[in-house]
């Protein structure tokens, strides 16, 4: 769509777009949010900007293929299920540790369990887009 | 021992990562797909062994303790059905080898093809009715993609059916997971084996046992819900259809043995007359459908149908024989069929096409491709001393005992029509001389893809003879199967614990 104030207003949204979709990726642990969610509003981000760009736009910016994107979410979010087995627990135990813990703080919590979201967060991105922009060149 | 459990999932999920990233590299892909099934196959082993020791195993993921997290539960039943998907995912691997083009190889064949064996070992080993459900969704997901893969006109047409009828199971499914979850409280299929008996309105919980055996009913295409089966499995490519026809409804059927031993067996008076009366009329409609057909992977379709009303059959009458018959069934049958869509896939090579009519003069030109036909095609019809007979045998006689003579009889008539359709493709595409004069020897393949072609052919003939010849170890296997089928105790003890 050719839109000076698609477009225009595209430079800003998407960039708000993808960074609410990380902030809902990581509130995801103990709030409502999570890869999945944000997977789908960065999806949104990058649909606005094929909208306004072109699809092939799209694709450029994303550098990768959607659906390598999405394969390298599954490796992730896989390698976040058998990290367990380094520290001898079941397939998918969360693993954490806690940088710069002090006394009753927990300092800065990290975890396999981010890392799956974020694995989810990639396919999620991946597959939509894969589709979506599949059906934009097909018409 | 939980990793034993999860592997079977994790190896395939990991190839197809690695097998994706390689799709336009040709070889190394495709070779990493067939060493990713041979790994497959080896932790199968394992794991068969494990639940050949042990009785059951179980593990819970991520360590949340049954029924609260996702368990992954092996009895000998689950062991057996992802050994034998392994074996089939290996032999399919490597007959892709020759007969992939590089076309749907670059669309990432391979790497929907590992998500398929993910899926299905899933859902062979899974303890939790919603991740059952899970699985069934990634085996969707990745046989749609298969099936569509490469965009022929007639493979989209095959698709819509398939997708549309699959996701009405689904829907199904889901419906009667919330039913059933809404009664008892509970998902864990091992607390649901108890959880069942203690639900008030027992009317209700043979509704939700109805609408189970609707949903992997389509699934596993049982009469009336299998007419999507012969639409769609004849388009793809025949390494993509081998592996529908060996394993994607037998995963329906397994779904179906264990929700009627396990969860809905307070009511088998009204459920599992109702599965008889089904398998009866699945075993007619299929044969008969077969014998309407003229197109070589068509009449195979229309007989997967037909055989899948044999196991449903040992699930109805509900007797330790009739299980081991029906266990047995199911192993011979995933090989059977596999090889037989194989051999499709080289007869058509061979001759130029899939429609009987237009091919001939197999036999005379190659005949060894002619006798690897032979040993499935008479084994499905159950000719002794092929694997065939003995399942069929088992059945036969599981029926006499409880005295369903009608159900006996129509068993044995069925075996007859099947071998009237076997002869149709024998005579067709064997025995006639080739209508153009064509003579489809197989020396006309290059080395490698005859090696490729022909050796998953020549492996899942050999199992076949193996079962045939010394049937005693598969059945002293079957009969332990059915045992702990019947005792589902000793599954509840492995995945609750000493505690109930």
């Amino acid at each position: 769509m050719n839109s000076l104030i698609l477009s225009a207003a595209t430079r800003i949204l998407v960039a708000l777009m993808l960074v609410f979709s990380v902030y809902m990726l990581l509130r995801g642990h103990n709030e409502p949010g999570g890869g999945f969610i944000g997977g789908l509003l960065a999806t949104i981000g990058i649909v606005l900007y094929a909208i306004a760009h072109g699809s092939a736009a799209a694709r450029k910016a994303l550098r990768l293929d959607p659906l390598t994107i999405a394969m390298g979410g599954l490796g992730i979010a896989l390698l976040a299920g058998v990290l367990a087995v380094l520290f001898g627990d079941p397939f998918f135990s969360g693993q954490w540790s806690f940088p710069f813990a002090e006394g009753g703080d927990k300092g800065f919590p990290i975890s396999t369990v981010l890392l799956f979201d974020i694995g989810v967060y990639l396919v999620v991105v991946g597959a939509v887009l894969a589709i979506v922009l599949g059906l934009e060149e097909e018409v | 021992m939980s990793w034993l459990l999860a592997l079977p999932v994790i190896l395939p999920f990991a190839t197809a990562v690695l097998v994706f990233l390689l799709r336009s590299r040709g070889a190394a892909g495709r070779w990493l797909s067939v060493a990713g099934c041979g790994l497959l196959l080896v932790v199968s082993i394992l794991l068969m062994a494990a639940t050949w020791r042990e009785g059951v195993i179980a593990a819970q993921m991520g360590g949340w303790p049954a029924p609260f997290g996702i368990t992954l539960v092996a009895d000998l039943l689950s062991a057996v059905m992802v050994l034998i998907t392994a074996i089939t995912g290996l032999a399919v691997a490597v007959y892709a080898l020759a007969d992939i083009d590089e076309r749907r190889e670059t669309l990432g064949y391979h790497a929907l093809f590992q998500i398929l064996l993910a899926g299905v070992c899933g859902a062979f080993l899974t303890g939790d009715i919603f991740n059952l459900y899970v699985w069934f969704e990634v085996m969707l997901i990745a046989s749609f993609g298969l099936l569509v893969l490469g965009g022929d006109k007639a493979q989209l047409d095959g698709g819509i059916k398939y997708v549309t009828l699959n996701l009405v199971s689904t829907v199904m499914f889901l419906t009667g997971i919330a039913l059933l979850y809404g009664l008892t409280g509970t998902l864990n299929m091992a607390d649901l084996h108890g959880a069942v008996r203690e639900v008030e309105n027992q009317g209700l919980l043979t509704v939700v046992a109805v609408v189970f055996m609707i949903a992997f009913g389509v699934k596993a295409a049982v009469f009336p819900l299998f007419f999507w089966l012969p639409a769609s499995y004849h388009t793809p490519p025949v390494a993509v259809s081998a592996v529908f026809a060996g394993l994607l409804t037998k995963v329906g059927v397994y779904a179906l043995i264990r929700t009627f031993t396990l969860i809905f067996t307070e009511d088998t008076a009204y459920t599992h007359n109702l599965l008889l009366v089904v398998a009866a009329l699945t075993m007619v409609t299929g044969v008969l459908g077969a014998a309407a057909q003229n197109e070589f992977r068509k009449i195979l379709s229309f007989h997967i149908v037909s055989q899948i009303g044999y196991m449903i059959l040992g699930l109805a009458l509900y007797t330790p024989l009739a299980l081991v018959g029906a266990v047995f069934y199911l192993v011979h049958h995933i090989i059977v069929k596999a090889n037989l869509f194989l051999v499709s896939g080289v007869a058509k090579r061979l001759t130029g096409s899939f429609e009987l009519s237009a091919i001939g003069g197999l036999y005379k030109s190659s005949p060894f491709l002619a006798v690897l036909f032979l040993i499935p095609a008479f084994s499905l019809a159950g000719f002794p001393p092929l694997s065939g007979f003995w399942a069929k045998f088992l059945l036969v006689k599981a029926s006499l005992e409880v005295e369903a003579y009608l159900i006996a009889a129509v068993a044995l008539v069925v075996g007859l029509l099947t071998i009237f359709s076997m002869t149709k493709i024998w005579a067709e595409a064997f025995w006639k001389p080739h209508p153009e004069g064509k003579e489809p020897v197989l020396s006309a393949l290059d080395a490698r893809a005859r090696m490729a072609l022909m050796a998953p052919i020549l492996a899942l003939a050999t199992l076949t003879i193996i079962i045939g010849f010394y049937p005693e170890p598969f059945v002293i296997f079957a009969e332990r199967s059915a045992a702990q089928l019947l005792d589902p105790a000793l599954y509840v003890r492995a995945v609750l614990g000493a505690a109930t």
